[in-house]
């Protein structure tokens, strides 16, 4: 009988660190100016590099690569446990429209901010505002009490996510906020409009998600085979959904304030991983949060780097893997659920 | 208040969905050690008194006590490992193994962080061994066949040794083989004083397994009672719309035969 042991957690979350150690150096070595890896260190240890390599290292490519890595965390650890809790391997903020909302309420907050005094360092709560008042709505109109269905669920967040873009167009137009051209990659999902003023806050309300999210893990299981299940094995079903509710909401708002509206992240790592580990919480979570950093800081350097002289939106790249995954998951789900 | 160990009393117990009553004043005892089959059509409230029974459903009127104590009194995890159920059927969307599936059983048991015990596997395998599915242990649960998943619900349920086993149709998807060998590990169980609630469409069976049975009809408890005092031609008309036959078993034991409905 295989069981999951804290050796083997151990060994597949070292392995992942590896793996997101070299995405790390590999998204600080690469860009226009191409350094190579003993540069990098170099520079990260604090001496001996030249003060541009050392400039370019620390001041520009540093908390971008980080910052990908702080949100692919989130949104992969967010997908994860939205996917437990809806118990649908389909769910995603992005698609259950959860993004769109935080993006919204971000928006929200620039175009009328300024009136009030709001700065852009109140995005990131205005986008976990966002994210909560959209998963309210999710559970209105797709719920029967606290049931969800999948059909309803995504239907909703498809529609929710297209009025949202058309809102943040609309707002930001009315605010005369920015150039199109910035709001196109708000909506698409970049990091290159890197801000430093959120960047504790979103670290912040990563941190907490997370935190939130690791103890979550046993409970996770059992709410996979149904709340009623789970209560009778002892969880606060309530509690532990609002829990997930808040720790997402967080998550993804901070992602969002960060980066825009990047989109599958949170469907693509929690997928290949159960394929490679299989669906336990405990190895589950810990691994996505590595694989999620790992995997958009490898995007992100593509998105850099793919097209000499021009950077694409990771929002695109992430889109182009996840939409024809997204397909297969849902042909091979409705398999499922009508085969007798 | 040992000596009560896993008994249940449901007093006047009564619950509605909208306009519908469900339950409607239910007074049913369970003592320790006992079998009890609950009987009754589709929709009787069977499986309704299962979910107050585990706190799912909280009842409108009436009281339930388990051990001799109101069940609101218990704290969550104490009580879920005081009561097992095993659920008709359920729904897992994603591949966890069989053994996970029953490890989860431990859950009452175990602190909130942390990996399966050495002591929590050897439960859990001879669980697995004592239904004859050790061999599905690494399995994914979503190739089982039903009457397969069925089995490790009830591994799952007999994993968090419970002293009171509610079970919600064990023997729907299971072969006349395995019928027997869950109901004959509920009777072992009922030596070691552990008490069974046993809701079944099998009238022979649970007749033949039960200590008493109770006839669930229009939410009410119709009759209770011993299998041979419980089932007779009148009883069963009132419960399920039918006319029988009730034969005897060599043994004693009662043996329902509907008749054809002549059109």
């Amino acid at each position: 009988m295989k069981v999951l042991t804290a050796r083997r957690v151990a060994a597949v979350l070292a392995t992942l660190s590896l793996l997101l150690a070299a995405a790390l150096l590999l998204g600080l070595a690469s860009g226009p100016s191409g350094l190579d890896a003993s540069e990098v260190a170099r520079a990260l240890a604090g001496g001996g590099a030249s003060d541009a390599a050392a400039d370019i290292v620390l001041r520009i490519r540093l908390p971008r690569v980080v910052l990908a890595a702080l949100v692919g965390a989130a949104l992969a650890v967010a997908g994860v446990l939205f996917q437990a809790l809806l118990r649908n391997p389909l769910a995603d903020p992005y698609i259950l429209g959860v993004s769109g909302g935080a993006a919204l309420g971000g928006i929200l907050v620039l175009a009328g901010g300024s009136a009030l005094g709001l700065s852009y360092a109140a995005v990131p709560f205005a986008a976990f505002a966002g994210s909560l008042v959209t998963l309210a709505l999710l559970y209105t109109v797709g719920g029967r009490g606290s049931r969800l269905d999948p059909t309803t669920l995504l239907l909703t967040g498809v529609v929710f996510n297209a009025f949202a873009s058309a809102a943040i167009v609309f707002a930001a137009s009315l605010a005369g906020l920015v150039e199109g051209a910035r709001i196109f990659l708000w909506l698409i999902g970049n990091l290159s409009a890197l801000r430093g003023d959120v960047t504790a806050a979103v670290a912040a309300f990563l941190l907490v998600g997370l935190a939130c999210a690791i103890p979550l893990a046993r409970g996770l299981n059992l709410l996979v085979l149904g709340e009623e299940s789970a209560a009778q094995l002892g969880v606060d079903v309530r509690r532990l959904r609002r829990v997930i509710l808040v720790g997402t909401s967080l998550m993804v708002g901070a992602a969002v304030a960060a980066a825009g509206l990047v989109g599958f992240v949170g469907l693509i790592v929690p997928h290949v991983l159960r394929l490679a580990l299989g669906p336990d919480h405990r190895l589950l979570v810990p691994a996505s949060a590595l694989a999620g950093a790992a995997f958009l800081v490898l995007c992100d350097t593509a998105a850099r780097t793919l097209l000499p002289g021009r950077e694409l939106p990771v929002g695109a790249i992430t889109a182009l893997a996840g939409g024809p995954l997204f397909l297969v998951l849902l042909r091979r789900q409705r398999a499922r659920i009508f085969a007798p | 208040m040992s000596a009560a160990r896993g008994s249940l009393l449901f007093t006047d117990v009564a619950l509605r969905f909208g306009p519908h009553e469900v339950l409607r004043g239910v007074t049913l005892d369970l003592a320790p050690g006992e079998v009890l089959g609950l009987v009754g059509r589709n929709g009787a409230g069977k499986t309704t008194l299962i979910r107050v029974a585990t706190r799912v459903l909280r009842p409108e009127r009436g009281s339930v006590e388990l051990a001799g104590r109101p069940l609101e009194a218990w704290p969550r995890r104490e009580l879920a490992r005081a009561v097992a159920v095993v659920p008709q059927q359920i729904l897992v969307p994603f591949p966890f193994t069989v053994a996970e599936v029953v490890l989860m059983g431990r859950a009452p048991h175990q602190p909130l962080l942390g990996f399966d015990s050495p002591a929590d596997v050897a439960i859990a395998a001879r669980a697995l061994d004592r239904l004859g599915i050790a061999h599905l242990a690494d399995r994914s649960v979503l190739g089982l066949s039903g009457g397969e998943r069925q089995l490790a619900l009830v591994a799952r349920a007999l994993v968090q040794e419970a002293d009171l086993l509610l079970l919600d149709e064990p023997t729907a998807f299971l072969d006349l083989e395995h019928r027997l060998a869950v109901l004959e590990l509920v009777r072992e169980r009922s030596r070691e004083g552990k008490s069974a609630l046993v809701v079944s469409h099998d009238l022979a069976l649970a007749a033949r397994f039960c200590d008493r049975i109770a006839i669930l009809a229009q939410g009410r408890v119709l009759a209770a009672g011993p299998p041979r005092d419980v089932l007779d031609p009148p009883r069963l008309r009132e419960a399920f719309g039918i006319e029988a036959d009730v034969l005897l078993a060599p043994d004693g034991a009662p043996i329902v035969v509907p008749h054809r409905t002549a059109r």
